[in-house]
């Protein structure tokens, strides 16, 4: 299909919906059943709700803001507004309150979707702080009987408005449609930087659609497939796949019928296609490794004998080796005995392609996933580029690089390592901002802020951000990135954050999985109350030891870690210590946690914190504790 | 027979007259009259052995008072079943867990709409066309919805053993729902639960009350005043087995003998901190 400069968002979904009408455009499952909503009722929703956004006074560019999870009244919201001509503004779920407000205040934003009782709330304490907000909208009326702020409507009164617009002005929404240009701005999205305040990322329809349509070409999805939706729309490569794709293709999306309940639902439909960002595939193994534990010894056999074969086979043909018939024999019998078992249970069944992209994956979990079968690709790109320039080809993988560029898009090395690209995909500028967008957007090129090189293969090699790097005693530049995922496969930890930038030796803060070490721990009979206790038994400290030493194996003297400390707790979003697609911010972490980090660095074995938490509802608690420092033995 | 739904809010559903209940000499209830009116949420607080179950016991029939009446909709519950009253529409959940712990979270649920089965074994047995087919769907979103309600969907198909003790009560009022009860008797609901589950279960209970769908009046059994004294309509006080007051949050926090008797004004709500 031709992207003209012409095209729009809301024009391909009209075209769409027209062509496709009575196909299952989505479902939902709810009150445990799967409800099917065909192409033709995703029209209608989206047409009236927008009229409504309009006969509310949505005027063209204004924004409009959305938060909720992810259940079809969202997209719905993010149509109509692009219908109406509005831009879409997506917040996180679980974002703060400050945050909420920052956003929408920064935004312009005039109309807030959200999505029931919790969202109104957040709303409604930050309505009167951002004057331009004008109207708040939801859509799931449990709980918000007893509001009656003159500000609050609700969706189904957007979509009566919507019908009344439509009886006076009939054709309006179709002429809304015809109006819109490929140039103007579709989508606002907030970068959650690993530094600072949130920038606002201005995307046009005509890179989200030619974003679409160079994936597509690399890896083409079917109408007939599948694809579930429960990652974030805040989140880049939950727009790349529900809209820009979802709308190329026309396959069907899915949504889970809770948060809690995605993994479950997951398996139920048996996706096509998936991108993740990688603490999701890491969970996938943690939950592998930790079933593993758990299962009879027979069963431990089965599968340490097919993944052993599931290895073999992978790393010939991660060499691009030719498989032998016998280990294709062999590796017939691992699937029947134990991958497709596992498989259906982690709900790849019928995965094409899985992408991981946002943040860096360690080879060893990408190496899991070959080994079982599944065609798990590196995708590399930024909000500010719609989220992909980069992806892996079948048959072409390596696990240390993220792949080649997809088609119109250029990646270049600067002269000090910097990895800048340019496509069509490539951001108008930032909301606001001509400062950052002058220093990210040079002469068409974008600037990542990101090291790498080019391997002898054309593969792009993604180091680490470029203020990440660190040098070690001898000189060498290392990625702390890299020895953090090494860490993360081990089941026992959930979090690591490696230190050793121009200092004598490596050392790491670790924060354990409290599930995982809880249940070992029960098995040993261990007694703890809490996760603080937990992380601070020397038992536990011996285990962490151990997965030390074990990712230290194969690293080269000088970058292995020498000295870690078990932390009080995990890293949180909510806290600042990670955004909230779970990066870990680095400055931030080392100024909060600089006690730990000059006790590391010095001869003491105990560091004494004192600090405060933040739980997800605001409460702040207070924590005094001591945390043990461990030399890892052997140096 | 009284039809439901013939009563209009603020109607009295429930009325116990001067109950007298005895345990040989010992005296649980000395002579105890209530109204519950419909749509309420109505609160009975007191110290232990004040004879608070006691009286739940006596209206939901586990118990035979010696004298006076209970009436539910005008009409004398006295000389029926707990099952007959059950299916007049009174449901109850118990201060101890009483759920089917080998079973799913489903299944119990399910359980406690057993009651609007109207077929016998061999009617049931040759129910079939799609009149079976429409109450089958009819009954199992009822179900749906109540796990809805209460947020479980994660744990559906979960032994109800297993979950920790929160949403266990969780799943026992759940079951109490299933009855589509016109009274419901809470009796300590929130007792061991933490702050956050003691938040959710007080917004269930809301919910159940006021929401379009269930509009289900509650006799609330609690120690917990600050939320007692938050969501209750009229609030009840029983001191062994009298009655001190029986009147509005307000009217009852600053009665001096609830005061002077046992609670003192700050500790009112210093439970639940």
């Amino acid at each position: 299909m031709e992207i003209t400069k012409d095209l729009t968002i809301p024009k391909l979904f009209y075209e769409r919906a027209r062509r496709y009408g009575k196909k299952v455009a989505m479902r939902e499952k709810e009150f445990g059943i799967w409800r099917p909503i065909t192409w033709h009722d995703y029209l209608e929703n989206v047409k009236y709700l927008a009229l409504g956004l309009i006969s509310l006074g949505l005027k063209e560019g204004d924004k409009v803001a959305m938060i909720g999870d992810n259940r079809p009244e969202g997209l719905w919201a993010e149509m109509a507004t692009l219908c109406a001509r509005g831009v879409g503004v997506w917040l996180f779920q679980d974002c703060l309150m400050e945050e909420v407000k920052y956003i929408v205040d920064h935004s312009d934003t005039k109309f807030l979707f959200g999505e029931g009782q919790e969202e109104v709330d957040k709303a409604i304490s930050i309505f009167d702080e951002c004057p331009k907000l004008e109207k708040v909208i939801w859509d799931d009326p449990k709980g918000m009987r007893n509001y009656h702020q003159d500000y609050l409507i609700s969706f189904k009164e957007v979509q009566r408005l919507g019908r009344e617009l439509e009886k006076k002005e009939p054709g309006l929404f179709e002429a809304m449609i015809n109006k819109g240009h490929g140039d103007e701005v579709a989508l606002l999205f907030y970068t959650s930087g690993t530094t600072g305040l949130p920038k606002g990322a201005l995307l046009s329809h005509y890179n989200m659609l030619t974003m679409g349509k160079n994936l597509m070409a690399v890896d083409p999805c079917f109408e007939t497939d599948d694809f579930v939706s429960y990652l974030p729309f805040a989140w880049i490569g939950e727009q790349m796949m529900a809209i820009s794709c979802g709308l190329h293709v026309g396959f069907t999306i899915n949504f889970p019928e809770e948060p809690e309940t995605a993994q479950e639902n997951i398996r139920e439909i048996g996706p096509h296609v998936m991108f993740a960002p990688p603490r999701l595939y890491e969970q996938m193994t943690r939950t592998v490794q930790v079933k593993y534990l758990d299962a009879s010894w027979i069963k431990r056999k089965v599968y340490a004998l097919a993944t052993k074969i599931g290895y073999h086979v992978a790393d010939l043909e991660f060499q691009k080796k030719p498989v032998p018939w016998y280990w294709r024999c062999l590796q017939w019998l691992a699937y029947i005995s134990m991958q497709k078992k596992l498989k259906d249970h982690l709900g790849l069944s019928n995965i094409r392609n899985a992408y991981t992209g946002g943040a860096a994956m360690g080879p060893d979990h990408f190496r899991f996933f070959h080994a079982l079968g599944v065609n798990l690709k590196q995708i590399y790109g930024q909000t500010e580029i719609s989220g992909i320039s980069v992806v892996h080809r079948s048959g072409d993988i390596k696990f240390d690089t993220v792949g080649i560029p997809i088609p119109e898009t250029e990646v270049k090395i600067t002269e000090d390592g910097e990895i800048i690209s340019k496509s069509p995909s490539v951001f108008l500028g930032y909301y606001k901002n001509p400062e950052a967008t002058a220093q990210t957007l040079r002469d068409g090129w974008l600037y990542s802020g990101d090291k790498g090189f080019i391997d002898e293969d054309g593969h792009l090699v993604v180091f680490d951000r470029s203020k990440d790097v660190m040098t070690l005693t001898d000189g060498r530049l290392f990625s702390p990135q890299y020895l953090e995922t090494r860490l993360k496969f081990s089941p026992y930890l959930k979090d690591a954050w490696v230190i050793g930038d121009k200092r004598d030796y490596v050392t790491a803060v670790t924060c354990i999985d409290y599930s995982v070490v809880g249940k070992w721990a029960d098995e040993k009979k261990l007694t703890y109350t809490s996760y603080p206790e937990l992380s601070q038994k020397p038992e536990v400290y011996d285990l962490v030891e151990r997965q030390i030493r074990q990712a230290n194996k194969d690293l080269p003297e000088v970058a292995r870690v020498r000295k870690f400390v078990n932390l009080y707790k995990e890293f949180d979003p909510d806290d600042d210590e990670l955004t909230r697609t779970r990066k870990l911010r680095r400055a931030f972490v080392e100024k909060r946690y600089h006690e730990i980090v000059d006790a590391l660095y010095s001869d003491a074995d105990v560091v004494h914190v004192d600090t405060t938490i933040t739980y997800e509802d605001g409460r702040k608690i207070h924590i005094k504790t001591d945390l043990h420092i461990r030399k890892v033995s052997g140096h | 027979m009284v039809k439901p739904n013939e009563l209009r809010e603020g109607d009295v559903l429930l009325a116990l007259e001067d109950v007298h209940m005895y345990f040989g000499r010992v005296g649980a209830l000395a002579g105890v009259s209530l109204e519950v009116r419909k749509g309420e949420i109505h609160s009975i607080i007191g110290p232990n052995g004040a004879g608070k179950t006691v009286m739940m016991n006596c209206i939901n029939g586990l118990y035979r008072p010696q004298k006076g009446n209970i009436y539910f909709k005008g009409q004398s519950i006295l000389k029926l079943k707990p099952y007959e009253r059950a299916k007049l529409g009174i449901a109850r959940t118990f201060q101890k867990i009483e759920v089917f712990r080998g079973m799913t979270v489903l299944d119990n649920i399910r359980l406690g709409r057993h009651i609007h089965l109207k077929s016998g074994i061999i009617s049931g047995s040759f129910y079939i066309g799609k009149a079976a087919r429409e109450e089958v769907e009819h009954r199992a979103f009822i179900e749906e919805e109540i796990i809805d309600l209460l947020e479980i969907e994660h744990i559906r198909h979960r032994p109800v053993g297993m979950l920790p003790y929160g949403l266990q009560k969780r799943v026992e009022l759940g079951r109490a729902l299933a009855l589509e009860p016109e009274l419901l008797i809470l009796d300590e609901p929130l007792a061991g639960l933490n702050l956050e589950e003691v938040e959710d279960m007080a917004r269930f209970i809301l919910d159940i009350n006021e929401e379009e769908r269930w509009k289900v009046t509650c006799i609330l059994v609690e120690h917990d005043m600050g939320v007692v004294m938050d969501i209750s309509d009229r609030v009840f006080v029983l001191n062994f087995g009298n009655k001190i007051i029986d009147g509005t949050p307000e009217a009852v926090q600053s009665h001096p003998e609830v005061i002077k008797a046992y609670l003192g004004v700050e500790d009112l709500y210093a439970t639940r901190r």
